[in-house]
C-alpha cells in the first residue's frame, strides 16, 4: 500500500470534506491523520491516507477541481511519521503590529537552537498579528532560546513569550 | 455590603492584611470619567506598570475612571490601567452577577496587587477589551490569594477568591505586568476568532 499526502485548498462551500472522503473511500484509501480549517474563509485540508497509487487518487479527485474553485494535490510519501523527537515541548506566542517577516524571523530563531515547530497557527485581527507555535526543543536549550527570541522580538517591535507546554493529561 | 457576601477573606485567619471591609467605589469621592480603551498592538499594553502611591489624587482619579469605563463597557468584568494607556499597577474588577462567578467581592480597585498563592489550575476561555477580535484558552489558578492596596486610604487588602473572580484578577494583574492573555495561551489551536463580544 502507498502512503499518500493530499491537500485540498480553495473556495469554501458545504460538502467539500464529504466529497473528498467519499472519493477516498470508494478507492479503498484509508484516511489516517487529517486536519481541515478555514483560513480567512478559504477551505484548507491536509491529510495522509494509505491506499492506491497517487495517480489513481489524483484522477479520482480531479472532478472536484474541475470548476477551478478547488485545487487538489496528491503525492506519495515515505511512511516515517510518528517518530518521537525526544524534545521538550514549549509554546511560543508572538503578538504585535502586523509586518512582513515575523513568522520567518521567529521560527528561524527556533531552528537556530535545533528546535522543531510541531504545530503553528497565525491570526491577523485588525492590525494585530498573533503567532502561536508549539515547538520541541533539545533538552536544556529553552533559556538560550528565550533570550534569542527576546532580541529578535525587540528588533521586530513585537512581544514574545516562551513557556513549557502544559503536560497535563485528563 | 457585608463581609460574607464579599467572599471569604484572610482577616479571620489572623493575617496582617484585611479583606475589602465595607469599601465601595463611593469611598473614592469622585464620579469617574470614561476613558478611551486602547487595543493591541498598543505599546502601553506591553509595558509593565509602575507601582503607585494608592493615596495620591492621581491614583484615586484613575481608580474612579477605571470603574466608570468598566461600567459602560458591555461584558467587561475587569479593566487595568495599561488598557487606558496608563502605565500603573491599578485595576478594577467587577464580576457580580456573572454566571461563572462563585465567590464575588463586588466592585473594587486594587493598587500594586500581587499574587500570594495560586493553586488548582484550570483551563478556561478568556477575552479582553484590548484584544476585541480574539479569545484564547488560558490555564489559571482557580484558588487565589491576592495582596494589594485600596485606592484612597491605601489600606492593605488580602483577598481570597476562586473561579471566575480569581481568573479575572490574574488577567488584570497580568495587564499590570505588561502581559496579555495571548502570552499564556495553551497551544497553537487555543486562539479563536471572537464571534460575539460579551
Amino acid at each position: 500500500m502507498n502512503e499518500l499526502a493530499i491537500t485540498v485548498i480553495g473556495r469554501d462551500r458545504p460538502g467539500i470534506v464529504a466529497d473528498v472522503a467519499e472519493v477516498l473511500a470508494r478507492l479503498g484509501a484509508n484516511l489516517t491523520d487529517s486536519t481541515m480549517t478555514r483560513l480567512r474563509g478559504h477551505f484548507a485540508m491536509t491529510l495522509i491516507c494509505v491506499g492506491p497509487a497517487a495517480a489513481e487518487v489524483e484522477a479520482a479527485l480531479a472532478p472536484l477541481a474541475a470548476d477551478g474553485q478547488l485545487l487538489a494535490t496528491v503525492r506519495a510519501v515515505t511512511p516515517d511519521g510518528g517518530a518521537a523527537t525526544g524534545g521538550e515541548p514549549y509554546v511560543m506566542a508572538v503578538h504585535g503590529a502586523d509586518r512582513m517577516g515575523i513568522v520567518a524571523a521567529m521560527t528561524r530563531v527556533v531552528t537556530g537552537v535545533g528546535g522543531n515547530v510541531t504545530d503553528l497557527s497565525t491570526r491577523l485581527a485588525g492590525s494585530l498579528y498573533v503567532v502561536v507555535a508549539e515547538v520541541d526543543l533539545p533538552p536544556g536549550t529553552a533559556d538560550e532560546l528565550a533570550g534569542r527570541l527576546d532580541r529578535a522580538a525587540a528588533d521586530l517591535g513585537v512581544e514574545v513569550s516562551l513557556r513549557p507546554a502544559d503536560p497535563d493529561l485528563l | 455590603m457585608s463581609g460574607e457576601t464579599r467572599g471569604p477573606d484572610a482577616a479571620s485567619a489572623g493575617e496582617e492584611y484585611a479583606g475589602l471591609g465595607d469599601w465601595t467605589p463611593e469611598a473614592l469621592g469622585l464620579p469617574g470619567e470614561v476613558r478611551p480603551v486602547v487595543s493591541a498592538p498598543h505599546p502601553a499594553l506591553s509595558r509593565a506598570g509602575a507601582a503607585v502611591d494608592p493615596t495620591s489624587a492621581e491614583t484615586v482619579r484613575l481608580a474612579a475612571d477605571l470603574i466608570a469605563t468598566m461600567r459602560v463597557s458591555p461584558g467587561c468584568v475587569g479593566l487595568a490601567a495599561p488598557q487606558v494607556g496608563v502605565g500603573a499597577q491599578v485595576f478594577a474588577v467587577e464580576v457580580t452577577g456573572h454566571p461563572k462567578a462563585v465567590t464575588v467581592h463586588g466592585t473594587f480597585v486594587l493598587c500594586n496587587a500581587r499574587v500570594v498563592e495560586a493553586t488548582r489550575w484550570k483551563a478556561g476561555r478568556e477575552g479582553c477589551m484590548s484584544v476585541p477580535d480574539l479569545t484564547g484558552d488560558v490555564k489559571r489558578a482557580s484558588r487565589l490569594v491576592v495582596a494589594g492596596k485600596l485606592p484612597g486610604t491605601g489600606a492593605p487588602v488580602r483577598l481570597v477568591t476562586d473561579g471566575f473572580e480569581a481568573r479575572a484578577l490574574q488577567h488584570e494583574i497580568d495587564h499590570c505586568s505588561g502581559l496579555l492573555f495571548l502570552d499564556r495561551v495553551a497551544g497553537a489551536h487555543a486562539v479563536y476568532q471572537r464571534k460575539v463580544y460579551l
